[in-house]
């Protein structure tokens, strides 16, 4: 708890997480915002159209949580404060995941109910199971992507590293992987991002997994690179 | 108390500390003295358990530090002044750094005002001068009100004043019976802070001793002698157990006074025509101490 | 040229700029060797495909150029510079020549890189590159490259903070041209004249991904386009360098 408290302090001490967490949701909101304003036919799923780009600021807020501390030494006096260097790590990680979904969250009920608001004909209530996780479950994506990218930072240690690699995996790996027809199309739900996209829209036809299932993979993913980021943490000279 | 063991410390092929065993007691200070590179830092983050000790362990009384409970209320340490985050607050800084060791929140305010810096604790950090990154630093080590303390460097880059006011905190903090250890490469500075040396170079441990002790034992003087039975004194000195060094018709003389030589000469009836005794500057001293030492040596 | 030699040194004897360069060169050629393995029926190699994965090096070229300019800011050896060289102008304008011209040579690199990789790995397709629309698409890469590596460095020099600038361009490049699109009504007038998708125009990979935009210019307005764009932001960042506390 304690931990807990701290790396809440360092979180909201300086003022970068909040730009991003600022950020984040104007552009969520934002967008949906001028969508409704647009057209009057505006579902559930379009005012979530933006997720991503939120989602990119979160991870980039996330991952700076732990490169500033390496890039600025502070890491040295948490790490001198707190020898149990797993325990202040996965201290860092939960403030920053709920950090993440509560952005997550806020995002997507925002850019639902700004939808709601300018468009109040629009048939925008949650009725399906489906609509509840295309909104709700950006939260838990938000999450754990915030948890990948703590990891990241650990791993990479440096900035403009950690935060190429964030953007460039989900944005351009992913989608040329798609290009390739046979190969790609195999591959592609294996990747970590169309998997969590498939958590939030729905998986199509021939899937290998259920929604909650590409959740429960993406999970998976973040938890082996957070574990490694834990080892690695522990043997290396601060 | 800090006592290391056999510490060594190697990256790849280039060996930063080498079985390095001292024994830091506390009420004095104690000077961690050596040239630029000779593993001083290292070693103190050793210490610290930031890095891993490629050989051998310390212990801060008796207890690895990566195992003390609450770290900071036994050990505060100062090892760069620059590693806090430039958009912080210098108050925000010690308050997370108090959560870690659930000191009272009180004790932020106290060490600022310890320090002299609690008319700008809320001004960001990364818009200090050196000497109230210092004085932060400074704070930070203070706040869990630790019996053991360690400044790396504490003095580099201040002012007079910030010298002096490092100097008296250190004094005084020894002074209430805690171990107060500090690094500097600097003979001068040492000599007016400590009581105790530590001195090292490429790692290796060259001597612990008294400043006193250091200072007797480094600037030993020796005795150049001139005379024309230059063999026959030689070995009358030898037999005495002095050391002597023969260049034709002088010879240097260490481990005996000028006293002792001109009384010897007369017992073997040996004339003399030069007794002149000889003695370096303390840093000419300590420069032939850790000679072949420096790691970035001018030659 | 005296400070065009400054520059050089200091850029090249940085290991990141090497890494960068590196990878900058491998990647599209190791996706260009992934895609030709892949290649039949379903997916036609031909010139144009070999340079699929450019943007991969386009990526790294910007993160070389961005980390040049803010690590210079960041290390506080940017007062040096300024203090041997006082005229901060034409420090900014040798960065962007040299820059340019790495970038440049890294992607005919891997241009050519992946072009010859494609017909390692399937020889019997024809990939000799002959008309007009070949040579662009294949030594094209390396005009782009140069270009963006000029605006990357505007964009590091206007923030002077490494993190900032490489989320702000590689977010920018990645999504927020293509999150354009999706506004309604306006979106699709506004996305066909942003910088990359011109770029895109260009080395005419724009058509079969951006089927709702199409460019009312042709390819070479394209790299006007894109050029033109930096160099806005190239004398925005000269302007402000002037006139800052250094």
């Amino acid at each position: 708890m304690n931990l807990l408290a701290v790396e809440r302090i360092k979180l909201f001490s300086t003022r970068s997480p909040w730009f991003c967490m600022i950020g984040a949701l104007g552009l969520t909101v934002g967008f949906a915002s001028i969508l409704a304003i647009k057209s009057e036919h505006v579902s559930v799923g379009a005012t979530q159209g933006m997720y991503l780009l939120g989602l990119m600021v979160v991870m980039v807020m996330s991952t700076l949580a732990v490169t500033t501390e390496y890039r600025f030494g502070t890491i040295r006096t948490t790490f001198q404060a707190v020898p149990r260097r797993t325990g202040a790590l996965l201290a860092k990680t939960t403030v920053v995941a709920l950090v993440a979904g509560l952005v997550g969250e806020v995002a997507a009920f925002g850019s639902l109910g700004a939808a709601k608001l300018l468009q109040p004909g629009a048939a925008l209530s949650l009725s399906t199971a489906a609509d509840w996780r295309a909104v709700a479950g950006s939260g838990l994506v938000y999450a754990l992507a915030g948890v990948m990218a703590v990891a990241v930072g650990v791993l990479v240690r440096q900035s403009a590293g950690a935060v190429a690699i964030l953007l460039v995996v989900p944005l351009l790996v992913e989608n040329l992987v798609g290009l390739i027809p046979d190969l790609g199309a195999k591959i592609q739900p294996w990747l970590p991002f169309q998997a969590a996209g498939a958590f939030l829209r729905g998986t199509h036809e021939g899937a290998p997994y259920s929604p909650w299932g590409a959740l429960a993979y993406f999970a998976v993913l973040a938890a082996v690179l957070l574990g490694a980021a834990l080892v690695v943490a522990k043997k290396r000279d601060a | 108390m800090i006592e290391v063991v056999g510490l060594g410390k190697r990256y790849g092929r280039t060996t930063a500390v080498r079985d390095l065993s001292f024994t830091v007691r506390p009420g004095r200070v104690t000077g961690f003295l050596g040239p630029n590179g000779a593993g001083k830092s290292t070693t103190m983050r050793m210490i610290l358990g930031l890095d891993r000790p490629s050989s051998g362990h310390a212990l801060i009384d008796g207890t690895p530090y990566r195992e003390l409970r609450h770290p900071l209320r036994k050990v505060g340490a100062l090892l760069d002044a620059r590693w806090v985050h430039p958009n912080r607050s210098a108050r925000d800084h010690l308050r997370w750094l108090a959560r870690t060791n659930r000191l009272p929140p009180g004790r932020v305010d106290e060490v600022l005002d310890q320090v002299g810096l609690t008319a700008v604790a809320r001004k960001r950090a990364g818009g200090f001068s050196l000497g109230m990154a210092q004085r932060l630093g400074i704070a930070s080590a203070l706040l869990g009100d630790p019996e053991v303390l360690l400044f790396d460097e504490p003095v580099n880059g201040l002012d007079p004043e910030g010298i002096a006011w490092i100097r008296g905190l250190m004094r005084g903090l020894a002074r209430q019976g805690r171990t107060v250890f500090v690094s500097s490469h600097l003979l001068s500075e040492m000599s007016q802070t400590a009581d105790e040396l530590i001195v090292i170079g490429q790692g290796k441990l060259i001597s612990q001793s008294t400043v006193s002790e250091f200072v007797a034992a480094a600037t030993e003087h020796t005795v150049r002698v001139r005379s024309p039975q230059v063999e026959r004194l030689q070995k009358a000195l030898v037999h005495k157990g002095a050391t002597v060094e023969q260049d034709g018709a002088t010879l240097v003389v260490g481990g005996l006074s000028s006293a002792e030589i001109g009384e010897l000469a007369a017992a073997h009836g040996v004339v003399l025509h030069e007794l002149n005794p000889q003695r370096g500057s303390l840093e000419e001293a300590y420069m032939r101490l850790t000679a072949g030492a420096v790691e970035f040596g001018t030659s | 040229m005296r400070l065009l030699n400054a520059e050089r040194i200091k850029l090249l004897s940085t290991r990141s700029t090497w890494w960068c360069a590196l990878l900058a060169v491998a990647l599209p050629v190791l996706f260009a060797l992934f895609y030709a393995s892949q290649a039949g029926d379903f997916l036609t190699l031909n010139v144009g495909t070999t340079q699929s994965g450019y943007q991969f090096g386009l990526v790294l070229v910007m993160v070389l150029a961005t980390v040049s300019i803010t690590s210079e800011h960041r290390f506080g050896t940017i007062r040096g510079t300024y203090q041997a060289v006082p005229s901060r102008v034409p420090v900014l304008l040798a960065k962007a020549v040299l820059l340019a011209v790495l970038a440049g040579l890294i992607g005919e690199l891997a241009a050519f890189g992946s072009l010859a990789m494609a017909h390692l790995v399937q020889p019997e397709v024809d990939l000799a590159v002959n008309t007009a629309t070949e040579w662009r698409e294949v030594a094209g890469v390396g005009l782009v490259y140069a270009v963006a590596a000029v605006l990357a460095l505007a964009v590091g020099e206007l923030l002077r903070q490494t993190a900032g600038a490489v989320a702000l361009l590689l977010g920018y490049v990645l999504l927020a041209e293509s999150a354009v699109r999706e506004i309604p009504g306006v979106g699709e007038q506004v996305a066909r004249w942003l910088p990359f998708f011109a770029s895109r125009v260009f080395l005419g990979s724009a058509e079969g991904e951006d089927a709702t935009v199409s460019a009312p210019y042709g390819p070479w307005a394209g790299l006007g386009l894109f050029a033109g764009t930096t160099l806005v932001l190239l004398a925005l960042a000269a302007v402000v360098a002037r006139r800052r506390d250094a």
